[in-house]
């Protein structure tokens, strides 16, 4: 579903990525592997739109991408999922899961107001359909009495529910318990067999090796390794990592 | 869970005690009513009208995380211009005089608004800071219309409005507030509007990652923030027969403790216009409470300034509480 040939960046002198190949199907989990400064971020952030390559190419469902902006590349159903800059703390689920994009209905035919009761079961169905376990009594709560993990799975059904193909997720347990790190990684497992592919980057490797389907190794802006997880051992990884 | 109870119980405690205090009080001292007692009722209600109104428009700039300091002079401001313009026309019709006084106020006294949200929105200059500096300019600008007096104004119409009640019952300053209050409160908890407003407050980042336009909606808060202003100065020439350009000044602490009263936090993403409305009536109670037991006037800004104090160390240990002891 994603295919990126040959993408080279600069950013003043440094070449952030250079002659960067890689690709993705549905239903796939790729992880990105890479010391800081290896280029992970900024080929996250040409395939979101945020940056656009000096050269090379990407396409995406078999058309070519030239998303402008992280808008235009949501609006693809790519989506981006950050660690802390994903939720209104003081807004529902519901509200959340719908922010900018509220549901209306007709008020005494004058006027159009928040349908929030639509909210409510729609954000109920789409977090049962992943599998997510939000009590009943904290639906309407403000998410900030959720839990990291809760709040991520908020993030991401969020991203489900307006039909992202492709996630794209930056350090998703970074941030979480262990309890709370395994129900994300279940969360991924969930979203590899509705189709959906996902970019997974972590520095974590006892992660990667339990979510990922394939691991792309980058150093220096060039990938300097890329395998099967089944292929592969930790020990690879790690020496791939810090000497190419 | 706990704490947004507590969160929307609070304002009710503090109307409660200060209603029993000044009951008491009124009862022990001079052996009479305070409460029940329909004058007492009516003044009550007169005194919280105007820094109810400025309440209000502040109310949702906090909401989203600002803050609006030039509300007292935009008030003032627009009262002078309001009794300039009006009083202006007086060989015209009175009720056409008064209906283009108001409507050329109103567009008039959004100007400070459009340029406080243009400061912040724009050019990212502090709301405190933005509109510091805007207070200075409002006053400025109603002392110069005023030319540093009181305008009066000859419109019988405009005296009949402040004055007289609706039934010999309800003050109309008061039934206009309260009408303003219900679609406040409409606007801040049923539309996009106020679902947005909430959201920048509580993440401005996740309010532009959704697709909002937080630029454009904090220059139309602003714009609020300053109608509400206006509203309050018309109110205020209405009842006086007289525009003054200082007649906001004491009414910003007011308002503002009305605010954080009512349970909004200074942290912004939360606050409600029926506790900024508890609010407003906590401060009215305290005001005229204290003229009703005979007590000097001065304590009354002695008094307020206290209460600022308290919300918002209440607000604080809130918000401490809610992030885990941190």
């Amino acid at each position: 579903m994603l295919e990126v040939k040959g993408v080279s960046k600069h950013f003043g002198g440094v070449k952030a990525l250079n002659n960067v190949s890689m690709n993705l199907q549905a239903g796939e989990v790729l992880a990105l592997a890479g010391d800081n400064g290896a280029g992970k971020s900024t080929l996250i952030k040409i395939i979101s739109g945020v940056h656009a390559p000096d050269t090379g190419s990407l396409a995406y469902q078999d058309q070519p991408l030239h998303a402008n902006s992280p808008l235009q590349a949501r609006n693809l159903g790519i989506e981006t999922i950050y660690q802390d800059l994903a939720l209104a703390d003081n807004l529902d689920v519901g509200a959340n899961i719908f922010l900018g994009r509220e549901p209306m209905k007709s008020f005494l035919g004058m006027t159009q107001i928040i349908d929030r009761q639509r909210m409510l079961k729609e954000s109920r169905e789409v977090l049962h359909s992943l599998d997510i376990e939000i009590p009943e009594s904290s639906l309407e709560q403000p998410v900030r009495n959720l839990s990291g993990g809760q709040r991520q799975a908020i993030a991401i059904s969020r991203a489900i529910y307006w039909n992202a193909k492709l996630l794209i997720m930056d350090e998703p347990t970074a941030a979480l318990g262990v309890p709370e790190q395994r129900k994300v990684l279940e969360l991924i497992d969930k979203l590899r067999t509705q189709k959906i592919g996902i970019i997974f980057i972590s520095h974590n490797l006892n992660d990667i090796f339990a979510a990922s389907d394939r691991i792309l190794i980058l150093r220096q802006g060039r990938v300097v390794g890329e395998s099967k997880i089944s292929e592969t051992s930790r020990e690879k990884v790690v020496s791939q990592m810090v000497s190419g | 869970m706990k704490l947004d109870v507590i969160r929307s119980i609070w304002p009710w405690l503090f109307l409660l005690s200060m209603s029993v205090f000044f009951e008491v009080w009124a009862q022990l001292a001079y052996d009479t009513s305070f409460l029940f007692n329909l004058f007492n009722i009516q003044s009550i209600l007169t005194f919280a009208a105007a820094p109810l109104l400025l309440g209000i428009g502040v109310t949702f700039v906090i909401i989203a995380g600002g803050i609006d300091l030039s509300i007292g002079f935009a008030m003032g401001f627009a009262a002078v211009v309001f009794a300039t313009i009006t009083s202006s026309l007086g060989g015209q019709d009175p009720l056409v005089a008064l209906f283009i006084g108001v409507i050329a106020t109103m567009l008039i006294v959004m100007v400070p608004g459009m340029i406080n949200g243009w400061l912040i929105a724009g050019l990212h200059i502090p709301p405190f800071i933005g509109t510091l500096g805007m207070y200075g300019v409002a006053r400025g600008l109603g002392f110069i219309v005023a030319d540093g007096v009181t305008v009066p104004v000859n419109n019988p119409i405009l005296f009949q409005l402040g004055t007289i009640k609706i039934f010999g019952l309800i003050p109309i300053p008061v039934l206009i507030t309260a009408i303003v209050v219900l679609i406040a409160h409409f606007v801040l908890s049923q539309t996009r509007f106020g679902q947005y407003t909430y959201a920048i407050g509580g993440n401005r980042e996740a309010a532009l990652r959704a697709g909002i336009n937080v630029k454009r909606h904090t220059l139309l808060l602003y714009m609020i923030s300053a109608g509400f202003a206006g509203l309050a100065g018309l109110i205020y020439t209405a009842r006086f027969s007289a525009g003054a350009a200082q007649a906001g000044e004491p009414l910003l602490l007011d308002s503002i403790a009305a605010v954080f009263i009512g349970g909004a936090s200074f942290f912004g993403g939360s606050g409600r216009i029926f506790g900024t409305v508890i609010g407003a009536l906590v401060i009215a109670i305290i005001q005229f409470g204290l003229v009703f037991v005979d007590v000097e006037p001065f304590w009354q800004f002695l008094a307020v300034g206290i209460v600022i104090i308290v919300a918002v160390l209440v607000d604080q240990s809130r918000t401490r509480i809610s992030n885990g002891g941190k």
